[in-house]
């Protein structure tokens, strides 16, 4: 049962051939037997989880179910969800309890699906190994001397050592893809304004967009049928109408026009990553896809520009977390000050710590517009960028980390290594655009392990039917996004 | 030397919504602490703003109520500090790019012998959230947190520094705060904080056009202390000047109980507030149409009232003036016109007896014990001749004290002016009779006898007596 996808998981709860309790029963049990170690999952409540299931025996006894109805789904630990723990991965929320539902817990409540339990995160998001976080580092099923990736790496681990059938993350610079990448999975971060951000701790407002973690296109086309849609309560959702994410997967690739950016193949891509895809290439190539050279002449400067605008507004996100209403609050303090800087001093990690100060004194007066508005102007060449590739092809496809999972530790003490694992996918959310990564292949690591590599696919603004479509295609003729990996059965 | 002050003002008005500005939580005054807070006052994580339009509609409002330019665009931004009544540590306020542009206000000053109207320039004005409260001594040892009050919206007016007396600046905000309160955008309350005003005063040696260093006093919620503060402020910085001192910028409070005002931060340290625009918001967009619905909806201005006053019931510029001034008392004006009352007479009443009774009872006009139709029926009586203006007087002070109505209480006091010319003939005779040595003393030449008979005769009648016609009746018997 544990390698099937939701769409074969949702059949069987249908067909009654098991239901939601015992079916979330068993994900538990595999939490409890291999959470321990890999740490992915940092929340549980089982009472509320089985109530669920519960409940969700109940709509589809009464033929009320619907494509995700009893199925339980690892929450990212970022998303509030009342009467849960919601920690965003800091020792600042050890003890925060949600008094509100997220738009996105609620759209799967409403659905009848499951939460399983929340999963670990890099610290308030900002972190590309899942090691900033306060609740221990998490561990990559392929290899468990390496790190999942991150932020979202609880959700990609949860996914990858099949706690859960399929999880949600969040995705500022890469935190859907590059664990998705490193981890084996299909992540989609869709286009910014379709997931509702109300309810999602912030990092970077601008940036910040919701999306689903799961093995397969098509069950990410179930996911994304749920998560999407208009929310009032946020005033960058888009008010489209809901479409149905699934309509195009089985549609015929020939003639899709895929632009390979000359930048994503240069210096500081791994061989062995170019290898697995450019071998996912020709495989598009035998599905009548058209392949075109584009350039993304601005690509080298999406990091300097991401790492002025995400920190700038993370630090102004961050300044709510001062231990006055809720959130830890020191212990012993003098004054009022004193109260602030040893809250803050105590309850925040390293790396959140230097991306508030970095953010601080970009906006700070004199180097506000040396900093904050040229890093403005650089996003819009850097969306300018992806306007004219998108006239000469349909979607983009190319690496979407430049190296497979590493080792825990390797990059923990040089940020701007650490920083360099979002290179391809940064520009992404600088643009507002729909990304999405699935698994290629594998490279082998020095100590011989099989690690996944991931292909990224970028889509145009809205056009994730169309990048599920190319997605769904090549999982068809592929089988890399239903391999497992060992050890953890 | 000689010195002018120089007067700018900045006024906070917390807009007349329902609810907040960027959540569906109740704007109401008094509630018990936090019960007004919803998980977005509280700043709790995840939560996000979004815009109350009614905010939006009352900026507009103000805008074209002071010819401003509406911005088709304008920026919501974060400004950036610590503080433990702003929730979120940051204040979502309007920075580079303001709803409300350029406009301007007339103002009627009085000062001392002097009586000038003077044209105040408005800078701009924008949006912003209102922070929470803190609580000092509600428990010992520690402070309280009230946050009913955070997102409250305000509109914040700011003018040029334009002003060159207390008398201008005092004059400039009671001017807003009946113009705020005669759109309907905000309640006037400044005892519950719904109006405001920080002011900037400067002075510098008269005919220089350089502005001197200036000090904000901050947080002035009345005309009176307004008044005393920039007179005493003016003084302290002139003194301080002539004395060999400089001025440093910043930002001073006004104690009520002395009189002075003291420095509270200086500007070096004041905060370096790293605005930035707020990406959860989009851009606030106003469209021409958007004008134009809010246009729609405005009552009439004071200008244009005052205007139509002048020209449809020939009131003098400083009458209009006058009932302009709140909408509730040209209200009241328009309506006792309305129930048959002569214009000049109203204006009269309503600027006179009225506005001096509401003045002593400290009531607004809206809480007056008279009608505009009960004072209409007073003055059609003094119109047709049934009481004379005297008599008016007293039935006006019994219909205050809700002694009847108009006729009733004429009746009940026997104020029925005498106008049959029989009856006051027979007054005058007997007048004339009595008093030969006045009637000598008037055909010798002494004019001010006539005046005295006439005395004589209106005592006789108790007051009743038309004076028109006693008037007319002596000097036809006197032989005029």
């Amino acid at each position: 049962m544990i390698n099937k996808s939701l769409k074969q998981l949702g059949a069987m709860l249908q067909g009654k051939e098991i239901s939601s309790v015992e079916m979330t029963q068993e994900f538990l049990n595999r939490i409890d037997r291999l959470n321990p170690e890999i740490n992915a999952f940092i929340t549980l409540d089982k009472d509320k989880t089985l109530a669920q299931a519960k409940h969700a025996d109940s709509l589809l006894a009464a033929g009320k179910g619907t494509a995700l109805t009893g199925l339980p789904i690892g929450q990212k630990d970022i998303f509030v969800a009342k009467g849960w723990r919601t920690t965003c991965g800091s020792k600042m929320l050890e003890t925060f309890i949600g008094p509100y539902d997220a738009d996105i817990i609620e759209r799967f409540d409403c659905v009848g699906a499951v939460n399983l339990g929340k999963t670990n995160m890099d610290e308030f998001a900002m972190g590309s190994s899942n090691e900033t976080s306060y609740y221990g580092k998490v561990q990559n099923p392929w290899d468990r001397s390496r790190v999942p990736g991150g932020s979202s790496g609880g959700s990609a681990a949860a996914v990858a050592a099949r706690l859960c059938a399929a999880a949600t993350g969040t995705d500022t610079g890469g935190s859907i893809r590059q664990p998705a990448s490193l981890c084996g999975l299909s992540g989609l971060k869709p286009t910014y304004g379709l997931a509702s951000r109300f309810g999602m701790i912030a990092f970077a407002s601008s940036l910040d967009q919701s999306g689903p973690m799961a093995k397969s296109c098509e069950d990410m086309a179930l996911m994304m049928n749920v998560l999407t849609g208009f929310d009032k309560r946020d005033s960058t959702s888009l008010n489209r109408e809901k479409e149905d994410y699934a309509r195009d997967l089985n549609k015929p690739l020939a003639g899709l026009k895929v632009g390979l950016p000359k930048e994503y193949f240069a210096e500081g891509l791994g061989a062995d990553i170019a290898k697995v895809v450019n071998e996912a290439i020709a495989e598009y190539k035998k599905l009548g896809a058209q392949i075109v050279d584009i350039s993304l002449p601005n690509t080298k400067l999406s990091i300097p520009v991401y790492y002025v605008l995400a920190p700038a507004e993370a630090s102004s996100n961050l300044s709510r977390f001062d231990g006055v209403r809720y959130g830890h609050r020191a212990k012993e303090y003098g004054d009022l000050m004193d109260m602030y800087c040893k809250s803050r001093a105590e309850g925040f990690g390293a790396e959140v710590k230097r991306r508030i100060l970095i953010g601080a004194y970009v906006l700070s007066a004199g180097y506000y517009d040396a900093y904050y508005i040229k890093a403005q102007q650089i996003r819009r060449l850097i969306a300018q960028d992806f306007e004219n590739a998108f006239k000469q092809c349909d979607i983009i496809m190319g690496p979407t980390a430049p190296s497979t999972a590493f080792k825990a530790g390797e990059k923990a003490d040089d940020p701007v290594a650490m920083y360099l694992q979002d290179i391809y996918t940064i520009a992404v959310n600088l643009a507002g655009l729909p990304g999405m990564s699935i698994p290629a292949g594998f490279a082998p690591s020095d100590d011989g392990k099989r690690l996944p590599v991931g292909l990224q696919i970028i889509g145009n603004y809205f056009d994730e039917a169309r990048m599920l479509n190319a997605g769904h295609a090549y999982q068809q003729v592929t089988d890399w996004h239903s391999q497992m990996p060992e050890g953890i059965e | 030397m000689e010195w002018e002050v120089v007067i700018g003002l900045e006024t906070h008005t917390q807009l007349q919504t329902k609810t907040k500005i960027f959540s569906g939580a109740s704007t109401a005054f008094g509630s018990e602490p936090n019960t007004q807070a919803c998980v977005v006052s509280l700043a709790f994580p995840g939560v996000l703003p979004v815009l109350n339009q009614e905010a939006v509609k009352c900026a507009i409002k103000f805008g074209l109520a002071v010819n401003a330019e509406i911005a088709p665009r304008s920026v919501f931004a974060r400004k950036n500090y610590f503080y433990p009544d702003l929730p979120k540590g940051y204040q979502i306020s309007q920075y580079e790019l303001p709803v409300v542009g350029k406009g301007s206000m007339t103002i009627q000053v009085v000062n001392g012998d002097k009586a000038y109207e003077k044209v105040i320039n408005i800078t701009r004005a924008h949006l912003e959230e209102d922070a929470g409260k803190s609580v000092h001594g509600a428990q010992e040892g520690m402070s309280g947190i009230d946050l009913n009050r955070a997102g409250t919206p305000l509109l914040e007016i700011v003018t040029e520094p334009d002003m060159r007396s207390a008398a201008e600046a005092v004059a400039y905000a009671k001017k807003l705060h009946d113009l705020v309160q005669w759109i309907g955008i905000c309640d006037g309350n400044m005892q519950e904080g719904s109006f405001r005003c920080d002011v900037n005063v400067s002075v510098r040696p008269k005919g220089s056009d350089k502005l001197g260093t200036r000090r904000e006093i901050k947080n002035l919620n009345s005309f009176k202390f307004m008044q005393q503060a920039i007179e005493y402020e003016t003084s302290w910085q002139i003194e301080t000047l002539e004395d060999g001192g400089t001025i440093q910028q910043s930002t001073v409070l006004f104690n009520p109980d002395t009189g002075e005002t003291r420095a509270m931060r200086s500007k070096e340290e004041a905060n370096d507030y790293r605005y930035f625009p707020d990406p959860d918001l989009l851009p606030l967009a106003i469209s021409e149409s958007d004008i134009s619905n809010v246009k729609a909806d405005m009552p009439e201005l004071p200008e244009a009232m005052k205007a139509r006053f002048e020209a449809q019931y020939g009131l003098a510029h400083y009458d209009a003036n006058a009932l302009t001034s709140s909408r509730g008392t040209a209200n009241y004006f328009v309506a006792t016109v309305d129930a048959g009352s002569d214009a000049k007479l109203a204006a009269n009443w309503v600027m006179g007896s009225v506005s001096a009774k509401l003045n002593a009872e400290d009531k607004e006009i809206s809480e007056s014990p008279i009608s505009p139709n009960a004072l209409a029926s007073l003055i059609k009586r003094i119109q047709d001749g049934t009481i004379s203006n005297n008599a008016a007087k007293q039935v006006f002070e019994a219909m205050w004290a809700d002694e009847g109505d108009v006729d009733s209480i004429i009746e009940s006091k026997g104020l029925k002016q005498v106008s049959d010319s029989g009856a006051i003939e027979a007054i005058v005779d007997e007048v004339l009779a009595a008093n030969a040595a006045m009637v000598e003393e008037f055909k010798a030449g002494k004019e001010k006898a006539f005046n005295a008979l006439v005395g004589q005769a209106m005592k006789a009648s108790k007051g009743k007596a038309n004076p028109a016609q006693v008037n007319e009746i002596l000097k036809k018997k006197l032989g005029g």
